[in-house]
């Protein structure tokens, strides 16, 4: 796969995160979070594992309520407002570790289900969307199967146009290939590069660092709920400064 | 060179042998009683005890039933007419089959009522258990209520009337409601409902229609396997929406809502069946506004209801609790709202996980039905126990009668259970 083409990161903000915090409980998990994503960034999240990575994106979507600062995005500010989180949560996709297709739900149903009753686009049009990016991520043969036939690689390529459906403006990715073998975590990630290649504003949690290399324009380092380090990739993983993120490389590197 | 060089250690097959059949040993019935029937000796001894009892049984049950009179006019007729021989006195069936399916009150001319009711409940149930029939039977269904209460109680036509305008009056604020939110939806429709009844009930009353179409059968005129059938079916599609409401309001974040249905849930759990009936029977008059008169069935339908409801939630909950908890967070992250997550994905599989469990509670309601005999209401049960056997003619035929009942429940809850297990593997979708 050629390296993603360098596409020109544009001043639109797509999300901006100010002095965040969040706890579970007592438990302090995100601590003073500022970042700006700006639209077609492509950032790859690391850090070990309780680090706050996972919980960090899951506040973008409002799965995980954050108790301080401000997120927002697309313009939006995120409120408890019921309406402007579904609003955010139609704008914002996420592919989820465990896939979490809708097993009740053919291939087909599960990626038209959200275009039909929360765009109200009409059910031919949305089939017609859906086959689209079925053919987009190499599985519209298998469009009326349900997700329990399918190996989890293509479950994991099936929840990616699933969420592209809805035409969302960024794209959020939990941890996308850590359930699966190593045969179908390339699979997953040709279309995830595909979609960098395309312009689309990423946000992944993943511990792929050849993903990293190849198609992020940033990498940010957490730790302890806090951003510990973030730089472009290359910088990243040649000449990292902190002690903590040199000790996370040579771990994860080492082998 | 032949097939048979055993002696060689080089070989090549050149005629390919046909396909022989098993010895006789191993195939077909020999085979299957050897592996299934005597496999052992302890297997084989239990066989033929097991063969014994089956016979001991049948020579008991066969000349019982194959000599069983279905003509004569009393017990102590038959008994002349058996002279001593083995038989069942099913007589007794015939001559009081009227009283054993529609009880001692209702008027006989008026049987057609309750049977083209009963005639409209399947048409209008089939496509609620059969989605592959045409959707639009679902119209049917949504009429049935008010006309199969009109058609078994008669009189004035306005009451099922004002009833359908209060449930249309309800769905419409409902549907204006629930774009803001779905708990004021959920709410502020059934008030208009019930806003809409009372006024209605009071225009109704005030009118008061000097001739009605059908003549009109008050409650305590229901009775035999009719009011058993009433009572099961207006019971069980009452107690599972609002058993799903009380499931889902059990992990509602609204910490009122939730706490009225634990409250609700635990008190109605924590009751026997027959307290709450003695109460629908007596003490409910209480609660109500005097001289409101509230029907006797519909006071034992609520207590039946909120029964079950209570129940039927608690399994709902374990189904909502089986869901891994990745289907809520993709539900929300498509941007679904509350009732659609819930009307899509997360109760269509709940429900499925629930079957077993709901359909267990089913089949215990119908049957549960029989308590109303012990309130003096003369269901099947109370009608063999009350004015059949009291009676100078029957006294004393237990076997032909309460059999009768075991086989009428049967084969309902039969059914149901059949039914239960085609849908299960109609919504597999696993493919475990």
């Amino acid at each position: 796969m050629a390296k993603a083409a360098q596409l020109k990161v544009s001043d639109e903000v797509a999300i901006s995160i100010q002095q965040m915090n969040k706890w579970y409980g007592t438990f302090h998990v995100l601590r003073d979070i500022d970042l700006t994503v700006y639209q077609g960034e492509r950032i790859v999240i690391c850090g070990p594992s309780g680090s706050g990575k996972s919980t960090l994106i899951r506040c973008i979507n409002a799965l995980e309520e954050h108790q301080k600062g401000s997120i927002e995005v697309d313009g939006t500010l995120l409120s408890s407002d019921l309406k402007n989180i579904d609003k955010i949560r139609s704008e914002v996709g996420m592919c989820f570790q465990h896939f979490n297709l809708f097993p009740h739900l053919t291939i087909l149903e599960n990626c038209t289900l959200a275009p039909i009753w929360v765009r109200k686009t009409p059910k031919k049009e949305a089939e017609e969307t859906a086959m689209h990016f079925l053919e987009k991520v190499k599985i519209p043969d298998q469009a009326n199967k349900y997700p329990g036939q399918l190996s989890g690689g293509q479950q994991q390529r099936v929840a990616i146009a699933r969420s592209l459906c809805m035409r969302p403006r960024i794209m959020l990715f939990d941890e996308p290939t850590s359930a699966l073998d190593p045969e179908m975590i390339k699979e997953v990630l040709d279309t995830m590069i595909e979609l960098a290649e395309e312009g689309m504003t990423m946000l992944c949690v993943t511990h792929e660092m050849g993903f990293a290399r190849q198609v992020a324009n940033r990498v940010i380092f957490m730790d302890e709920g806090q951003i510990v380090e973030q730089n472009e990739p290359e910088e990243f993983f040649n000449n990292p400064q902190s002690p903590r993120t040199q000790l996370f490389l040579s771990q994860i590197l080492g082998h | 060179m032949s097939d048979t060089h055993s002696e060689s250690v080089r070989f090549v097959r050149e005629t390919s042998l046909p396909p022989a059949e098993p010895p006789v040993a191993e195939r077909g019935i020999y085979k299957w009683g050897r592996e299934n029937l005597f496999a052992t000796p302890a297997n084989g001894a239990l066989t033929i005890v097991a063969l014994y009892v089956i016979y001991l049984v049948l020579s008991g049950t066969l000349p019982w039933l194959f000599n069983g009179l279905w003509t004569t006019n009393s017990l102590s007729e038959c008994r002349e007419v058996l002279d001593g021989r083995t038989g069942g006195c099913f007589s007794v069936l015939t001559e009081r089959w009227n009283q054993l399916i529609f009880g001692f009150k209702y008027p006989p001319d008026q049987y057609w009522r309750p049977m083209l009711a009963f005639v409209m409940m399947l048409l209008a149930v089939a496509p609620v258990l059969f989605f592959d029939l045409p959707r639009k039977m679902l119209i049917i269904t949504a009429l049935f209520p008010f006309t199969a209460y009109w058609l078994i109680w008669g009189g004035t036509i306005l009451v099922p009337l004002v009833a359908l305008l209060g449930v249309v009056v309800g769905y419409i604020v409902y549907s204006r409601l629930v774009t803001q939110n779905f708990a004021l939806g959920f709410f502020g429709g059934v008030a208009a409902a019930i806003v809409f009844w009372v006024f209605g009930g009071w225009i109704v009353d005030s009118i008061g229609v000097a001739n009605p179409m059908l003549e009109a059968v008050p409650s305590r005129d229901m009775g035999g396997f009719m009011l058993n059938m009433m009572l099961g079916v207006t019971c069980v599609s009452l107690s599972l929406p609002i058993g799903i409401a009380l499931a889902l309001g059990r992990q509602s974040s609204m910490p009122l809502i939730k706490w009225m249905s634990v409250i609700f849930i635990e008190f109605i759990r924590g009751v026997p069946l027959i307290t709450l009936l003695f109460v629908a029977n007596v003490m409910l008059a209480y609660f109500f506004p005097p001289g409101s008169g509230v029907d006797l069935f519909l006071r034992v339908v609520i207590m039946i209801t909120m029964f079950s409801a209570a129940y039927i939630a608690e399994v709902i909950r374990g189904g909502l609790a089986a869901l891994p908890k990745g289907q809520y967070e993709a539900a929300d992250s498509l941007g679904l709202d509350y009732a659609q997550a819930m009307r899509l994905i997360i109760l269509p599989q709940a429900l499925k996980i629930s079957i077993p469990g709901i359909v267990n509670i089913a089949v215990g309601l119908f049957k549960d039905t029989t308590l109303v005999s012990v309130i003096s209401m003369f269901d099947l049960i109370g009608m063999i126990r009350g004015p059949i056997l009291a009676s100078t003619e029957w006294n004393g035929v237990y076997w032909e009668l309460f059999g009768f009942a075991a086989a009428l429940f049967f084969v309902v809850c039969y059914g149901i259970s059949q039914y239960s297990q085609w849908l299960e593997r109609r919504l597999a979708t696993d493919h475990r």
